[in-house]
């Protein structure tokens, strides 16, 4: 299978001058095509960063990063979902997904076609004409992943999208991000805390931790997915990487050891 | 009760009636409305367009902290000699004194409301591939930064009318010409009768204002 992303001795730092803050180094991650890799890590390692570097919102200190995808004029190689959905608030919903459309060579009624398929795919169909403000946190949520669907990208970076919602809303996300996932087949990066999420999600599941942070870790998940959430496999891998977790926080602390 | 200290409110409606009669109430009403308007437009134009510059352009930010500390707390009514030298006794002289304050207030908040516009939003737009200035101002930190700059307008709508007449003491056709007149002459019910008249004015601007702030805002719960 074709590799979508790589990174080769990635670095990210901030500040200039003499001594910029490192945030991770010597990052080397793959991510095949149409894979689902979940990120963990210990927090402050960079995982939001790791994401903003690859969407280009932010330059690589070191190394480099590289996206390959077929290039399709109509749509966006790279689609990012925020942890906050971060909706325009003065655009109506059908506006906000069409966020992305705006300046691509797309004919407008294909356009308007996309964000309506979109709005479907994410179970908000009759939501168009609505106001943000007149959605809850979960449907705002969905919409800031149709507004990522409807550029068509071959990427999804997902920044923990379903950390602020609650229990409920999430796992109904979940399931609905995997449906989505497997009629649309992206390759996706999902970045979250939550480990139980991660190995639920994931294809893989990789730790970023130590100081500056690296991929500590990788968890290859090969329970079936509807074996997954109460299945004793399932479960045990949820214990091996809370355990992998611990380790790399016990290591992250025990010292500043950056070069 | 001495019907000078304060006019009988019976006094008014024929007090109005006379001055409809003789086209005074409209000749003034209308020339103010012209001060106030040009005083409005220019004061509001340059003042949200510097202060939205001054917010995006940090280097500038710095050069006109002190320039705005020193020239805001100057009240506009300080700059009528300066007025009528560079414009003479001219609608024109009257127009730039009201749009002193009205400049001041749009500047400041319109600076404000671009500082706050949210940085994350910002951010989304450029992950989704708007990353020219031109598209991020007008994608996102202009309609961000609107319910602000509205506030301004509507605030420095107000601030117009206190100015007009103050304005137009040094001989400018106008409402404030006209108390002046009316209070040499102790006709202190002319003076009310005028004082209503920029309430009525104010109070119709005001209203329409916030008819089209609300259209523009409907976004706003």
């Amino acid at each position: 299978m074709a590799k979508v992303i790589e990174t080769r001795d990635l670095a990210v730092a901030f500040g200039k001058g003499d001594s910029p803050n490192i945030v991770f180094r010597h990052l080397n991650i793959a991510i095949e095509e149409g894979e689902f890799v979940t990120l963990v890590g210990v927090s402050g390692a960079g995982k939001s960063t790791l994401l903003r570097v690859i969407a280009d919102l932010i330059p690589a200190y070191e190394g480099s990063v590289k996206v390959e995808t077929e290039p399709d004029p109509g749509s966006r190689p790279i689609a990012m979902v925020f942890q906050a959905a971060l909706l325009m608030p003065w655009r109506k919903i059908d506006a906000n997904v069409a966020l992305g459309l705006e300046g691509i060579n797309v004919p407008e009624a294909l356009k308007k076609e996309r964000v309506e398929r979109t709005l479907a795919l994410v179970g908000l169909g009759d939501y168009g004409e609505r106001w943000p403000y007149q959605l809850s946190g979960g449907q705002r949520q969905r919409i800031g992943i149709a507004r990522a669907l409807a550029v068509e990208p071959d990427i999804l970076l997902m920044d923990e999208p379903f950390g602020a919602l609650d229990a409920i809303t999430r796992t109904a996300l979940q399931d609905e991000l995997l449906r989505i996932w497997r009629e649309t087949r992206k390759s996706i990066l999902f970045v979250t805390h939550d480990i139980e999420e991660a190995v639920y999600l994931g294809d893989r599941v990789l730790l970023l931790g130590d100081q500056p942070a690296h991929i500590v870790a990788e968890y290859p998940i090969a329970i079936d997915r509807t074996e997954r959430r109460e299945s004793e496999a399932f479960l045990k891998k949820v214990d091996e990487v809370k355990a992998g977790l611990e380790k790399a926080i016990a290591l992250t602390n025990s010292g500043d050891r950056s070069a | 009760m001495e019907t000078h200290l304060l006019p009988p409110p019976s006094t008014i409606p024929p007090t109005l009636l006379s001055e409809i009669k003789t086209g005074i109430w409209q000749s003034m009403v209308i020339a103010s409305l012209r001060h106030y308007t040009i005083g409005f437009v220019v004061g509001s134009f340059l003042g949200v367009t510097l202060g939205v510059a001054v917010a995006l352009f940090a280097r500038v930010e710095a050069g006109q902290a002190w320039l705005a500390r020193v020239l805001r707390p100057i009240p506009p009514l300080a700059w009528i000699p300066f007025a009528i030298i560079w414009f003479g006794i001219t609608e024109t002289a009257a127009a730039f004194i009201i749009s002193i304050g009205i400049f001041w207030i749009n500047y400041f908040t319109a600076m404000g409301a671009v500082q706050a516009v949210d940085k994350d939003l910002i951010e989304v737009a450029r992950a989704f591939g708007h990353r020219s200035f031109p598209a991020l101002l007008r994608k996102v930190i202009l309609p961000g930064a609107a319910p602000g700059i509205l506030s301004g307008l509507r605030a420095g709508l107000g601030q117009g009318w206190m100015t007009v007449v103050a304005a137009e003491l040094f001989g400018i056709e106008g409402i404030g010409q006209r108390m002046m007149e009316a209070s040499g002459l102790l006709a202190t019910e002319v003076v009310v009768l005028y004082m209503f008249s920029i309430a009525l004015l104010y109070g119709v601007s005001d209203y329409v204002f916030v008819l089209i702030q609300q259209r523009i805002l409907a976004w706003q719960r």
